[in-house]
């Protein structure tokens, strides 16, 4: 992963923003550094777009500042930022061809007519739609309507080219075509790219680092892959990739480990830094769930094989625990498939957890039901 | 493109039946186009054809001047309606406030409200401010009755609209007025005709409003029209009406036919 | 007061030019209105500031029930006839081949960018009793006396049903336009007959611009005054031709404006019954 050091080219600061009484941004601190490709990500109604729209200059924060290139921006129009947005539905101008779309920023800023001539060509060659100036929006497909959108704002040659759900319009199989330009595009310009989506596989490939929303809370930033092997919240856990996610807390603590006891039974972490009856949340992503008909050393976890599901390249295997919850198990498709109805020992490579700290009211209820659970042995393995 | 579906065939009895309607829809328009070519006097028997009504209709002075008035109330009220209902239509798309919906409803009293009751309502508000009925309170009826529907026009017309664009054109450097110039204007242009359209057809097509609020100077061709009737109608009225049929239906069709060219280009 | 006026210029500025023409020229008149019904007339035609119901008395003297019966009959034949003409020749118009679909509504459109009292005029012409109608079929025979076809009810319903036919096939024609075809295949497929998809798919859907249609017929029918002077002599007196009296040539303006309350109280009744199965936007 190739990372740039620079300076913060946008910065947040305790960002507020509501909207008839709803909080929808809280209390938002966040670097962008100049040159990144950051992707703010979260499920619909998290606050991304307002944070996004705010940057633009479509939206006033409550309270908070916002600094574009150390500057506070407060009270500044959108036309009065050396930004530029990327529309989800490319809000083009209906009533203009391409070449007129995509001269509309320099044609306000006085440019004169040859330039414009230039700069436009260039742009269009750059976004790969020779040949199509004088199209109407009208006449062209969601992707070059979204090509144009891009050359629109980058011909202005913004510090930061915000993109809000750009491909959120898109067919599965084009969206991954432009995935690729988008990321190939913004390492040959070296614009900063503030992109907003809640597709966390897109976040994945083509971010330099990812902002994690939710609920208007900025939960994680990172890169990507420290966001899906290293989720610091349950949250961050669930949304990018899949997880099974267990509760549980910690009964024993050794010098090298940490033994977990949950409401269907037992593990051994190789974590340090946690104290007796703290609550953890366990994170083990399906690709590290195994099974198997033996048991494992530091576990005593059982459940019982409740469904294949197959998926192309792998089978996702159903398993449910003594108190109900399901947890997903990938194997690839070649493997054998346990039986359905076989109960069966789970486990993990002990690197392959991420361990998580959570709020300790509920740990009676775990000690309660962990108790005995009908018909599964408990036996002890510490 | 590529689906080009069959026309369905028409049925031989629905065909008929909509002949049928369309002549009973344009038999009096016709009986009018055909007797402003007649050279008898009397609109019972087709003589001989003739154009010399369409040159004798200038000599006669009355008549001449309430088509003037026509053309003068249609032309000053549809403009100011288009303005007034243009710029009511931006606000209400454009802001929030307390008295919107309450706004919004009450564009529909005149439009609901039988026009005979609206006409007796302007005539005794004039007379009881002592105002005298002139081509102004002429003016001031046909736009009152014709501005909401220039509202309800453009802003439907904006309903459908991205308000997303408006924020594109503010992003890329545009400021308010540019910004309403260059993009909004554009835009909303196929509504605000369509809109001055309605407004001009429904102020050509007054009659009751017109008959209240129409001073003694003021008079218009229907106007005029409605007061010979009984006494026997000369065959230059026909010829003027058939002009005025002309005119309006050429103007409708021009402007529609700009319209659907703006269309087209969105 | 002053921050006031500031957040809000640009509604001033936009909408503020409607509230006042529509506050002067239209709730204030209107308001006018409903004070003159109580207002008494006095001899030189003019008004005295003199409270009295009088004029609400007078609404119920047997001529004038009359008058409202005949106006509300024949306001309602009006309205039946155009949807009975009317839906038939929507139903035609929305089914018709799409490339000729806006070319056909234009056509319905095309006379009523002329003016009504014009066209109205040009029937007048043709029902005469010397007109050419009378002239053309004692021509060929088939009348030897003229028949007095002009200045009677009949040309006054003719006259009320064609200025107002195309007030009631176009919410007709919106409505069943909007008609999910898939639905009518739904129907047909699930068993029902062409006519039990008509009366229990079709009629059903249609029924908001049934509706409208019948509003925006039956309303100003009320008030078309001069369609009952031109094809009916005035022979029958109407709610319209009666007010108009009222504000000319009687010159009882107190008596019409009560007059015109009784249209407000019809139109109001018809709203109300109209906003349970639709909405306001699809008047326009």
């Amino acid at each position: 992963m190739e990372k740039r050091e620079g300076q913060g080219i946008i910065r947040l600061t305790e960002v507020d923003k509501s909207f008839d009484d709803e909080k929808v941004v809280k209390k938002l601190n966040l670097d962008v550094r100049e040159g990144e490709f950051l992707t703010m990500l979260g499920p619909s109604g998290c606050g991304k777009t307002t944070t996004l729209r705010m940057i633009a200059g479509f939206e006033q924060p409550d309270s908070g500042e916002i600094l574009l290139e150390g500057r506070n921006v407060a009270g500044k129009k959108p036309n009065e930022r050396n930004v530029n947005t990327v529309f989800q539905n490319y809000a083009l101008f209906p009533h203009m061809n391409v070449f007129d779309n995509i001269a509309f920023g320099l044609v306000e800023k006085k440019v004169k007519k040859d330039e414009i001539r230039t700069r436009v060509q260039e742009m269009i060659k750059l976004v790969k739609l020779d040949g199509m100036e004088k199209r109407m929006p009208s006449q062209m497909s969601g992707g070059q309507k979204q090509r144009v959108g891009i050359a629109r704002a980058l011909v202005n040659r913004p510090k930061v080219l915000l993109l809000d759900e750009p491909l959120g319009a898109l067919d599965l199989k084009l969206r991954k075509q432009m995935q690729g330009e988008l990321k190939h595009l913004q390492r040959r310009l070296g614009i900063t790219f503030i992109y907003v989506t809640h597709d966390q596989e897109e976040a994945l490939t083509m971010s330099d680092r990812i902002a994690v929303m939710n609920n208007g809370i900025l939960e994680q930033v990172g890169t990507p892959e420290e966001v899906y092997n290293h989720p610091e919240t349950k949250f961050v856990a669930d949304f990018i990739g899949e997880s099974n996610i267990l509760e549980g807390y910690v009964e024993h603590v050794y010098e090298d480990a940490i033994g977990v006891t949950m409401e269907s039974g037992k593990a051994r972490i190789p974590e340090t830094g946690y104290n007796s009856e703290e609550m953890v949340y366990l994170c083990v992503r399906p690709e590290n769930l195994k099974i198997d008909a033996r048991s494992h050393e530091g576990f005593s976890l059982r459940g019982q094989v409740r469904e294949h599901i197959f998926i192309g390249s792998i089978n996702k295997t159903m398993i449910e625990l003594p108190n109900g919850q399901m947890l997903k198990a990938e194997t690839p498709a070649e493997d054998e498939l346990v039986p359905v109805g076989t109960v069966v020992n789970i486990y993990w490579n002990p690197g392959k957890v991420v361990v998580m700290r959570t709020k300790e009211e509920m740990i009676y209820n775990i000690i309660e039901r962990s108790v005995q659970i009908e018909g599964m042995p408990n036996e002890p393995i510490f | 493109m590529k689906k080009k579906r069959k026309p369905r065939e028409f049925r031989p009895g629905s065909v008929a039946y909509a002949c049928l309607i369309y002549l009973f829809l344009y038999l009096p328009i016709f009986v009018v186009i055909a007797f402003s070519f007649n050279s008898s006097k009397m609109n019972i028997v087709f003589e001989e054809f003739t154009v010399e009504w369409y040159f004798k209709m200038f000599d006669n002075r009355q008549l001449m001047d309430s088509f003037v008035n026509t053309v003068i109330v249609a032309g000053v009220s549809t403009i100011l309606s288009v303005i007034i209902g243009t710029l009511c239509a931006l606000g209400l798309y454009r802001f929030e406030f307390k008295l919107k919906n309450a706004i919004s409803s009450s564009l529909y009293i005149p439009i609901v409200i039988p026009e005979l009751v609206f006409a007796i309502a302007l005539l005794s508000f004039f007379s009881a401010l002592h105002v005298s009925m002139s081509m102004v309170t002429l003016i001031i009826a046909h736009v009152t009755f014709s501005m909401p529907f220039v509202v309800i026009t453009v802003r439907a017309r904006l309903a459908g609209f991205d308000r997303s664009i408006e924020e594109a054109a503010r992003d890329l450097g545009a400021n308010g007025f540019r910004t309403f110039w260059r993009v909004t204007l554009p835009m909303i242009a196929p509504g605000v005709i369509s809109g001055g359209m309605l407004a001009l057809t429904m102020s050509l097509d007054d009659v009751v409003v017109s008959f209240f609020t129409a001073g003694p100077e003021s008079t218009t061709l229907p106007l005029k029209i409605l007061g010979m009737v009984r006494k026997g109608v000369s065959p230059d009225v026909n010829a003027l009406s058939t002009l005025m049929i002309v005119g309006t239906i050429a103007i409708l069709l021009t402007s529609n036919f700009i319209q659907e060219r703006l269309e087209r280009k969105l | 007061m002053n921050r006031f006026f500031k957040k809000h210029l640009g509604v001033f500025v936009t909408v503020g030019p409607t509230v006042l023409w529509l506050g002067i020229f239209l709730l204030i008149p209107l308001a006018y209105v409903i004070l003159m019904t109580v207002l008494t007339k006095n001899a030189y035609g003019g008004m005295d500031f003199i409270f009295t119901l009088e004029n609400y008395r007078n609404l119920f003297a047997n001529e004038y029930l009359k008058v409202f019966g005949d106006s509300i009959w024949l306001s309602l034949q009006t309205t039946v006839i155009c949807l009975v003409v009317g839906y038939p020749f929507a139903y035609i118009l929305a089914n018709a081949p799409k490339r000729w679909k806006g070319f056909l509504v234009m056509l319905l459109m095309l006379p009523f960018w002329t003016n009504s009292l014009i066209r109205t005029y040009g029937w007048n012409t043709l029902l005469r009793t010397e007109g050419i109608l009378n002239h053309f079929l004692q021509g060929v025979g088939l009348i030897d006396q003229p028949l007095e076809m002009l200045y009677t009810d009949g040309a006054v319903l003719l006259g009320m049903v064609y200025a107002l036919l195309p007030f009631t096939v176009l919410p007709l024609y919106t409505s069943i336009e909007k008609l999910d075809k898939s639905l009518l295949e739904a129907g047909s497929d699930l068993g029902a007959s062409r006519v039990h998809v008509f009366t229990r798919i079709i009629f059903p859907l249609t029924m908001p611009g049934i509706f409208a249609g019948s509003i925006q017929t039956f309303i100003p029918s009320l008030g078309f005054f001069f369609i009952s002077d031109m094809m009916g002599g005035a022979k029958t007196m109407y709610i319209g031709n009666l007010i108009k009296n009222q504000f000319l040539s009687a010159r009882n303006w107190p008596f019409g404006a009560a007059l015109s309350i009784v249209l407000i109280v019809i139109t109001l009744i018809l709203m109300k019954l109209y906003t349970r199965v639709g909405s306001l936007e699809d008047m326009a």
